[in-house]
């Protein structure tokens, strides 16, 4: 029989062990991340990239240009009823362009791709240590964060910027089809409004810097999950959801902070 | 390692795609234009008051956009807003020395815009001058201030 002293002893002990197991993930993912991302490709690296390429960004193309047109479509459809009450519908192209450009493209291209990609990364990854297919490498010395994980970490870096350009383009074109083809907002306004108000620099520029750290932060967080999950079949259910999670967890947060600190006047 | 040309090819496409979608980005929809930057001149003017109007804002004469506005400061001297105009230099040397410059409003609630006029003068306005003969932008509340005090003297 425990005293009351010893057990609250005991739940301190377990915080600060916690706490440490934290800390020491922390740490192997950054150390993970310094070792994995330097380093010259060399020719097969970089044809290893190029196959990532294909399955990472290729590949997720189709479902981010799907959702692009539909929630500029989507947009446009509600923008126009609101905006048609104030009888400033010419302001639609403004308002589709600056809600895809600045939040919508960067936030929904990342959270796209951290279900469509990302997820697999982790499975690949993780079944890949299940099946001791790193540990032989390591073997036949074959350092397994330069060939299996770098090419990875790269394609996502260099897939999601565009794979949101992508979104952004299509979803300006969706606000176009609903707003201009179908509701019958005049075109030149639909296009001069827009370029009035949407600055290459302060917009689509800070746009590609937030797309930039999204996919930094969801490759890591996806190829980290996969590379240090327990190795069973349990492990690698877990580590794939907890990519997800915290993959949204981390892109909506980091939003809200780059919003912040972009346009908030911070 | 299996090379697959159709792999390749799609990649390529693909950045090739991300590329276009970024110029598209630029020229269409943010007005960017491939053209070197045209030539402009600077020209200040003075307002009591603003209103609303924000740096980029059109300049512009008789309808036809001249420039835009690059600046707005609090001139510390009068205690006014000073504005700060490029204006393509095919107008310089042409606009007479009393132009005015008004703050106009799009629609009821769009956007505010910069309107000159030119006037008579012989004398032509350089690159730095100020615009001396200006209109402040209507403030709604102020009139209607303006109005129901009026009501209640009369």
């Amino acid at each position: 029989m425990q005293s009351r002293f010893e057990q609250g002893v005991n739940r301190i002990v377990r915080l600060g062990r916690k706490g440490c197991d934290v800390m020491e993930a922390l740490g192997r993912a950054g150390l993970f991340l310094g070792q994995s991302a330097v380093g010259v490709p060399s020719r097969e690296g970089w044809y290893l990239w190029l196959r990532q390429m294909h399955f990472v960004g290729v590949l997720s193309l189709a479902i981010v240009v799907v959702s692009g047109l539909f929630i500029g479509m989507v947009l446009a459809l509600q923008g126009y009823t609101i905006l048609v009450d104030f009888g400033a519908e010419q302001a639609l192209g403004q308002m589709v362009a600056l809600s895809l450009l600045r939040e919508l493209a960067p936030v929904v291209a990342a959270l796209l791709f951290a279900g469509r990609a990302g997820s697999a990364l982790t499975a690949e990854i993780g079944l890949m240590k299940a099946t001791e297919q790193l540990t032989s490498m390591e073997m036949i010395g074959v350092d397994p964060l330069r060939r299996v994980i770098a090419p990875r970490l790269w394609a996502g870096f260099v897939a999601l910027p565009i794979l949101t350009v992508g979104f952004g383009v299509v979803g300006i074109w969706g606000g176009y089809l609903v707003g201009v083809q179908w509701l019958g907002v005049f075109e030149g306004s639909y296009w001069s409004n827009m370029q009035a108000s949407v600055s290459f620099v302060s917009d689509v520029g800070n746009g590609m810097i937030k797309s930039l750290v999204f996919a930094i932060v969801v490759t890591w967080i996806a190829v980290f999950q996969g590379y240090d999950l327990v190795p069973t079949s349990e492990g690698i259910s877990r580590a794939t959801t907890r990519t997800v999670v915290y993959s949204s967890l981390a892109v909506l947060g980091l939003d809200f902070v780059l919003t912040a600190v972009m346009f908030g006047g911070l | 390692m299996k090379r697959s040309k159709t792999m390749e090819f799609g990649v390529g496409l693909f950045m090739l795609a991300g590329i276009i979608g970024l110029v598209f980005l630029g020229l269409r929809v943010s007005g960017l234009s491939l053209a070197a930057p045209s030539e402009t001149f600077r020209l200040d003017a003075n307002f009591a008051n603003i209103g609303g109007l924000k740096p980029r804002a059109r300049v512009t004469m008789a309808g036809v956009t001249v420039g835009r506005v690059e600046s707005i400061d609090l001139d510390t001297e009068w205690y006014d807003a000073k504005v700060t105009l490029r204006l393509d230099s095919g107008l310089e040397g042409q606009l007479s020395r009393d132009t005015t410059a008004a703050i106009l409003t799009a629609g009821l609630l769009g956007e505010q815009y910069i309107g000159l006029s030119v006037g008579g003068d012989p004398d032509m306005l350089a690159d730095g001058d100020t615009i001396r003969d200006t209109q402040s932008a209507l403030v709604l509340e102020e009139l209607i201030q303006q109005f129901v005090s009026n009501m209640a003297s009369n």
